[in-house]
């Protein structure tokens, strides 16, 4: 049956109107026109702005108050499009593939100059972008100079949310079992060695979905998809003259658009088929078994401090969606400017808003939240007991089955790894996975007992919550490549244009004798051993492992470690690295192979250091040199462990037993190796102290081990054995 | 150029669209007419003719997702001498494995329904 409140009741301007609803907030395409919604707890008048597409003056400004002509008779009459402090209305005929629309706000309080502070920001000389807008034109082409001379630079559009999903839906995988690749939309697919059809875009990612096959992740984490400005940062490389820009976009124009620069389709004349073309990638990703989580930011917004630009949230409500000093500063906790509010409710509703509209409306599989520490502060900034953004979305029935990762801490010096408020729900960053790994890498004292901790899935942070709250990783987009983090001991950001101020300067890394890219043999095989021990480390450990874009081969940003605004190969993934450094990518995809094909190194409970099932062996034991004898002292840098296959995932699965040795140690050093039960032999899967093709083994096709008492590991290496039926060993 | 959409259906039910203009918003709902149209004479093939359409919007492309959800999975959709950038929409936005693409009118193919 027809709806009866499908008809204009109002004109104006020669426009049909009638007063629209409140819910959903944005613009919503209804029967015959489009319900535009916005809310402010502090303006006390509105106007809907319509343009053309990329117009520079409006079509038509109508305002949600005023006089209008009644539909009918085209008499006089009064309205008021506005429930609460949300304004609604819907216009009819309107041409929606071929407009942009905002909105003027004005408040009861004087304009506040740019650079001035202030609790309330009204200017209703500004356009302002809709915070639900689910496109945004103004950047369409990457890097594309716009025209600095249209005062409304982020123009919001109007999408068709329905899409042919076929029958896909969110995949769901255990995150005991998740192997995420973290990447850049862009820089996986720009540099020309790419050879794709459109580089940079979200359809390029599909073309490589093969590659992403055969190194076996099934997750791709991607670095910030929400729109952005990658002209926010003008500044230049002082060693190029080039422009650099922001193109980790770790600064959010919009929400719940995503960024038009990174589709093929942005350019278009339609502007909103880039919604098509990321829904289009996550059906083919998820076809492949891969799933996709967004790395959200909501810490802060694009708008910066008062010096900033008035973009949306500024003019529509400063004091709803920020958090202020008392005499109206941006309180800055993200290091960038400013910080949203996400414990005023309002601010709280959208953020909720906006990833159920991702995980619906994209079948995004999870979230990974920059600086979420922020997101546990009340609106002055003092960290909550108990959060109630978090917990909300904890809780939430539509992201129920969503990965939530919180990054946990935050520009501000909270920091939560450990203790971030989870509710049975919530990962994080294991930043001291990271951290201690590394120490143990290069070879620092007293990391054994701690790099046991780590591995075992780090039972002392998480010891409620399992090890799947452990997000594991060496490296991620922030900081050193791994190939960097065994080629420099000190970061190389003059490029950066801040004198080499910005970015970390505690990398933990170790160069291996020379600071940067060398042609000694010795050197570059010490650290191609490296970064196998590494990979090596994260894929054998509990929890859930993240590996960085191109680590896989050996990418390298030259000891930039915080590349966020190079658009260019010092970012880029170099596919020929594929074939430089075919060794370092076998060994990468057999341990991952190695991983997924063990069950026992992918356990979602805590091992328990005991024999519950009268296997003869605890869960795990732990080994040095000697065996059963663990060396945990500070001058120690050698530790083995063993993981008996029987109790793989608390003894409901069958798996082989598994021995691991890492001797961080410089010089070799003969390990004395567990005895396995009768019938059983071990094999060996990798040793990173041999050269190729006898570093790693094809899973399943491990040679036996010759001396099953004492296996000699070399210096600064790692060897797994896999001990299963000799009768199964391959001839 | 206007947009306009003509339909015949042959004998043998295999209806044949062809199509001209810009098929955006404001002309999509003509198209979905012809399909309708198509689907009420139950045809088995759908053959949308493209040689003169020159542009192809968000709502043109979700009327050929009502076209396939409509027609059914037994009714091939073929797209015939279609432009470049009507390709590439399809293409970019994941439909054009769901359509039987050619370049000139295919008669030994779309007409064998044996």
């Amino acid at each position: 049956m027809e709806r009866i409140d499908t008809y204009p009741t109002h004109l104006r301007g020669g426009f049909k109107l009638r007063p629209g609803r409140p819910y959903p907030f944005g613009a919503t395409l209804v029967p015959g026109g489009i319900n535009f919604s916005v809310f402010s707890r502090h303006a006390d008048y509105c106007v809907l702005v319509l343009f053309e597409k990329g117009k520079t003056e409006p079509m038509v400004e109508i305002p949600f108050r005023g006089m209008f002509q009644r539909a009918e008779s085209g008499d006089p009459v009064w309205g008021d499009f506005r429930i609460g402090n949300v304004f609604a209305m819907v216009v009819f005929d309107l041409d929606y593939e071929d407009i942009e629309y905002g909105f003027r706000m004005h408040g009861p309080y004087p304009r506040v100059e740019r650079g001035r502070p202030g609790i309330h920001r009204f200017d209703p000389s500004q356009v302002l972008m809709d915070p639900y807008a689910k496109a945004i034109g103004g950047r369409e082409m990457w890097a594309e100079e716009p025209d600095w001379n249209k005062r409304y630079q982020h123009r919001a559009r109007v999408l068709h949310d329905d899409f042919d999903w076929e029958s896909d839906r969110p995949l769901e995988i255990p995150m005991e079992d998740l192997i995420i690749y973290e990447m850049h939309v862009r820089g996986f697919t720009q540099h020309p060695s790419a050879r794709v059809r459109k580089p940079g875009t979200f359809a390029a990612i599909r073309e490589k979905i093969p590659y992403l096959k055969e190194l076996g992740v099934n997750c791709v984490e991607l670095m910030p998809i929400f729109e952005f400005d990658e002209f926010e940062n003008r500044r230049v490389n002082p060693e190029t003259g080039k422009m650099l820009l922001n193109y980790w976009g770790y600064s959010s124009v919009g929400f719940f658009a995503p960024k038009t620069g990174y589709a093929a389709t942005g350019k278009s004349r339609d502007g909103t088929m880039v919604a098509d073309e990321l829904k289009t990638l996550v059906k083919e990703l998820h076809r492949s078994g891969i799933e996709v989580i967004l790395d959200v930011v909501f810490n802060h917004t694009a708008e910066g401090n008062e010096d900033g630009p008035t973009i949306s949230y500024r003019g529509i409500d400063n004091a709803t969606y920020y958090m202020l000093t008392e005499d109206g500063y941006y309180q800055n906790f993200s290091g960038t400017g400013n910080t949203l509010n996400c414990n005023n409710p309002i601010v709280r509703s959208t953020v909720l808003d906006c990833l159920r509209y991702w995980a619906a409306e994209y079948h995004i599989d999870g979230f990974r939240f920059d600086l979420a520490a922020i997101l546990g502060r009340d609106p002055r900034g003092v960290p909550l007991a108990n959060p109630p953004l978090l917990e909300a979305l904890a809780f939430d029935p539509v992201l129920g089955k969503c990965k939530l990762i919180a990054e946990a801490w935050d520009a501000g010096g909270l920091y939560q790894v450990g203790s971030f408020p989870a509710y049975g729900r919530w990962a994080e960053w294991n930043g001291q996975w990271r951290d201690t790994v590394r120490k143990f890498l290069r070879g620092d004292f007293g990391q054994v007992g701690k790099a046991a901790q780590r591995l075992e899935g780090s039972p002392d942070l998480y010891g409620e919550r399992g090890p799947t709250a452990s997000v594991n990783f060496v490296t991620c987009h922030d900081g050193f490549t791994l190939a960097d983090l065994v080629s420099y001991n000190e970061k190389h950001n003059e490029a950066n244009a801040e004198d080499n101020k910005d970015g970390t300067n505690d990398n933990t890394s170790w160069n291996c004798g020379w600071e940067g890219a060398t042609d000694d043999p010795s050197i570059n095989r010490l650290r191609r051993r490296q970064m196998k021990n590494a990979f090596a480390m994260l894929l054998v450990s509990q929890g859930t492992p993240m590996i960085l874009m191109g680590d896989e081969v050996g990418r390298t940003q030259c000891g930039n470690n915080n590349a966020y605004c190079h658009d260019d190969e010092l970012t880029w993934l170099d596919w020929t690295l594929l074939e430089t450094n075919q060794e370092l990518f076998r060994f990468v995809k057999n341990c991952i192979a190695f991983r997924n094909g063990h069950p026992v190194l992918r356990s979602n409970l805590h091992f328990r250091n005991e024999d519950y099932l009268g296997t003869g062996y605890a869960d795990i034991t732990w080994h040095g040199t000697r065996a059963w004898q663990a060396d945990w002292s500070e001058g120690n840098r050698v530790l083995a462990f063993m993981l008996c296959g029987r109790h793989a995932r608390s003894g409901t699965a069958v798996d082989d037993y598994i021995y691991i040795a890492m001797n961080m140690h410089s010089e070799a050093l003969p390990f004395e190796i567990p005895r396995l039960p009768a019938g059983k032999r071990w094999h060996v899967f990798a040793n990173t102290s041999r050269v190729p093709p006898d570093d790693v083994s094809d899973p399943g096709a491990e040679p036996p081990l010759g001396d099953e008492a004492e296996f000699v590991v070399g210096g600064r290496s790692v060897a797994i054995l896999v001990g299963r039926d000799r009768r199964t060993t391959p001839t | 150029m206007a947009f306009n959409a003509t339909l015949e259906v042959t004998d043998r039910k295999i209806a044949r669209i062809t199509l001209s203009g810009e098929l955006d918003a404001a002309a999509a709902p003509g198209f979905r007419a012809e399909i309708e149209k198509s689907a009420a004479q139950q045809a088995k093939r759908l053959v949308l003719m493209m040689r003169n359409l020159e542009y192809i919007a968000s709502a043109g492309l979700r009327v050929l997702v009502f076209a396939k959800q409509k027609m059914g999975a037994a009714c091939d959709i073929y797209v015939v001498a279609p432009q470049e950038q009507v390709v590439e929409s399809l293409e970019l936005t994941g439909l054009r494995h769901s359509l039987v693409i050619m370049r000139e009118y295919d008669a030994a193919e779309i007409e064998n329904l044996a």
